[in-house]
């Protein structure tokens, strides 16, 4: 529309401006994002703030309305691809102002799979939520996997399949945690379009994450539980 | 014309046929329907699910059931046309349940090619993106505007930057199928790869029920 193409994103308030980036990460508007980060970065919002009340809070919204069945994956994907761009400018400065962290995470999608779009929306929603993410990208064997776990330390192991022929490899890969004695120490969340509650449970996952923000409340109720058992300890 | 079509020979058949329904992906629709013509596999009827759930197969094993729910009573069997495709399992689970079979593999693409070549070709490279003649024939509604690269062509290589290769499964030797597959290749930036397949297990697996029968004085099964 004419309006939205002359609309000077500095003219809003915070509140406008933040409602208006809702928006535009829903339509996946790259460029504007970036520009409103960069406008409430200069009014000095801090960048853990930007973070959490403009993007993750945008691409919440953008989640429910995907698990509804308005949104379908190229919108998602575009509206991603804008909160990357606000990440992108984000992430120096998290570093820098020490944004609080709440664990950290290793995931890769698994041996013989190329396919990393829910995994990097996986990644990009748990560093949104506060998460070190450690990505190994795809066509992971479990040794890649368990040199990760032992040089990272995650709290979180992730893994990820699109097909119903590479799935079973992540059972490969708790098992051999199994023999280890390594597996309680990680939790193990799966995710991938093939997979569901009975089947994590199967290969002895912690939990089946649907989607990008189900894997986020996931880990984020996993780690309270971590806190408040070493708490009791 | 294709210059190969599935090769109608006797074998020793039956009088007396199950009244059989193939509830089929409808990617297989044209594939079905040439092997039953060929064949004279009278006693064979096919209904089709859609093809478009290629790309959300979360609804095919609920399809499949509802199709198998709508025709019992009609039908001695049900053989069902897909592989896993995705469903994870739950296919299935709602094959057991209803007291249906389904052709063999992961999917199409290795019923159609053998689970060996299938096995070999992506051993070769992992990176490779399968057609077949169906989806060379709808690649533009199923790929192009099913995956949203009409109206967001910048979003091609979020999809397909992790493939190097698309490797066309071909049922029929259509110069035209070739010509198009390979236009496929370049609009999605890959290298182009032909592997003619005919037909596969499909045939094998629809005259399963005949050759199971007792009694049979004839029938004709592609070569």
């Amino acid at each position: 529309m004419a309006e939205d193409d002359d609309l000077d994103l500095n003219s809003l308030d915070d509140d406008e401006l933040v409602k208006q980036m809702h928006d535009d990460l829903y339509d996946g508007l790259k460029e504007e994002i970036e520009e409103s980060v960069h406008i409430l970065l200069n009014r000095g919002w801090a960048p853990y703030r930007v973070l959490t009340e403009a993007l993750v809070e945008g691409m919440r919204i953008v989640g429910i309305d995907f698990r509804d069945g308005i949104l379908f994956v190229p919108e998602v994907l575009l509206a991603a691809n804008a909160m990357k761009g606000g990440m992108f400018i984000l992430r120096p400065l998290l570093v820098e102002t020490g944004a609080p962290k709440l664990g950290t995470m290793v995931i890769g999608t698994v041996k013989g799979d190329i396919h990393d779009i829910g995994k990097n929306l996986v990644s990009m929603m748990m560093e949104g939520a506060g998460f070190e993410v450690i990505d190994l990208g795809i066509n992971n064997p479990v040794e890649k996997y368990l040199d990760a776990l032992e040089e990272h330390k995650p709290d979180i192991l992730g893994m990820s399949a699109l097909l119903t022929t590479t799935m079973p490899y992540m059972k490969v890969v708790i098992d051999t945690m199994k023999e280890k004695g390594i597996r309680d120490d990680y939790v193990v969340l799966v995710g991938g379009a093939p997979l569901n509650e009975a089947f994590a449970e199967a290969v002895g996952a912690d939990a089946y994450c649907r989607d990008a923000a189900v894997a986020v409340e996931t880990a984020k109720e996993f780690m309270k539980r971590r806190h408040n058992r070493q708490g009791a300890a | 014309m294709p210059a190969v079509q599935p090769t109608p020979s006797v074998i020793p058949g039956a009088t007396t046929q199950q009244r059989t329904l193939l509830v089929a992906c409808g990617a297989l629709a044209r594939e079905v329907v040439e092997l039953i013509r060929v064949n004279g596999w009278d006693h064979l009827t096919v209904s089709c699910l859609p093809a478009a759930w290629h790309n959300t197969p979360e609804k095919i094993p609920e399809g499949v059931r509802q199709r198998i729910r709508d025709s019992r009573g009609r039908f001695d069997r049900f053989l069902v046309l897909y592989g896993d495709c995705g469903t994870g399992g739950l296919l299935d689970q709602v094959l057991a349940e209803e007291g249906a079979e389904r052709i063999a593999g992961p999917h199409c693409y290795a019923f159609y090619a053998g689970d060996a070549v299938f096995d070999a070709l992506a051993e070769a490279e992992i990176g490779s993106f399968y057609l077949t003649d169906y989806l060379v024939r709808h690649f533009d509604r199923l790929i192009i505007q099913g995956l949203g690269l009409d109206r967001h062509p910048e979003l091609r290589d979020l999809y397909f930057g992790n493939y190097k290769k698309l490797v066309y499964l071909a049922q029929t030797e259509d110069p035209d199928l070739k010509t198009r597959a390979a236009a496929a290749a370049g609009q999605l930036g890959l290298a182009f790869d032909y592997h003619f397949t005919g037909y596969g297990g499909l045939g094998d697996f629809m005259d399963r029920p005949a050759r199971q029968e007792p009694a049979r004085e004839a029938v004709l099964c592609p070569s």
